[in-house]
């Protein structure tokens, strides 16, 4: 007798055999001439320049870090409104309770300047009052009209 | 690897029956990659729409050589353009086919004699397979470069060539 997950196994297999058919009888139909310029990267018909492996800023690491942990949180709150009705007070004191946890490791976060952006501060160069300016000499105050 | 493509000599009836289900699927499905370069590509866009339902040829538009059957040059090919042309070309995976749009890209249109900066037809730098004439042509007229090209899809053989 076929159980509920015989037949998603089966759902499965036919999914395999499928996806496998067509790539294998593509494989053997298809023509096959390659060339450098065809299996270059598809960059809208610029040569591609670099990598395609860049680096991040580490600083995106701690963010992302915290990110999940508030995602993690809007995750549980959903299970928990569902039968926030029938637990009452109790629920509610709980979730009160869990989010003042998260609530205190945020401020740690934020007292300990982890989410503070490292902003380059750029030196700009500026000039002296006065410096490269032309004075006006005494002479130049008489406009003379010819 | 090929098992069909350029491995045979002579035809049989194996090869050709196969060769018409595999020219009927190719026809039947000719995916354009999105190449509007010009005003042409608004009578492109015209076909494309609902009014002139290039779909029911089962041609609509990709937006990656990767996915495309048919280049429908659509419009001034300039200078700067033409080298992308040809990688984009390259990219394509085969069997490809290329529809010029228009008179500029079927031999550089009203930029013949004093255009500087426009390649004088297409075909200099990839090989096309219908012209379309008209500045620019009827959605009709785009359609029937369509359809003509399905004539020559459908005369397709995997049999090897004399010179390969």
């Amino acid at each position: 007798m076929l159980t509920e997950f015989g037949r998603v196994l089966i759902f499965f297999l036919i999914g395999v055999v499928f996806v496998a058919a067509g790539l294998i009888v593509a494989w053997l139909l298809r023509p096959h001439r390659p060339y450098p310029s065809k299996l270059s990267t598809y960059e809208c018909g610029e040569p591609p320049i670099g990598d395609t492996r860049v680096r991040f800023n580490i600083r995106f690491y701690v963010v992302a870090l915290i990110f999940l942990l508030f995602d993690v949180e809007v995750v549980f709150l959903f299970p928990w409104a569902t039968v926030y009705k029938s637990l009452g007070w109790f629920a509610f004191f709980e979730m009160l309770a869990f989010l003042g946890i998260l609530f205190v490791g945020y401020a740690y976060v934020w007292r300990n300047g982890d989410l503070d952006w490292d902003r380059p501060a750029p030196k700009i160069p500026m000039f002296e009052r006065g410096v490269g300016v032309r004075e006006p000499r005494l002479d130049e105050d008489e406009v003379t009209v010819g | 690897m090929g098992l069909l493509d350029q491995k045979f000599d002579n035809s049989n009836i194996i090869i050709t029956t196969m060769d018409d289900l595999l020219n009927w699927a190719r026809l039947s499905s000719m995916w354009g990659m999105q190449f509007g370069l010009a005003c042409c590509a608004i009578e492109m866009m015209a076909t494309g729409a609902s009014h002139y339902d290039l779909d029911r040829f089962g041609t609509f538009f990709r937006a990656s050589p990767r996915q495309s059957d048919v280049m429908i040059v659509a419009g001034t090919v300039t200078l700067k353009m033409a080298s992308r042309i040809k990688t984009l070309y390259d990219q394509m995976s085969e069997p490809r086919y290329v529809l010029s749009m228009g008179s500029c890209s079927n031999c550089g249109g009203p930029y013949w004699e004093h255009g500087y900066h426009v390649l004088k037809g297409v075909d200099r730098v990839i090989p096309v397979d219908v012209y379309v004439p008209g500045c620019p042509p009827r959605p009709e007229a785009l359609m029937e470069g369509l359809l003509k090209l399905q004539e020559k899809i459908r005369a397709n053989s995997s049999v090897r060539t004399k010179s390969a």
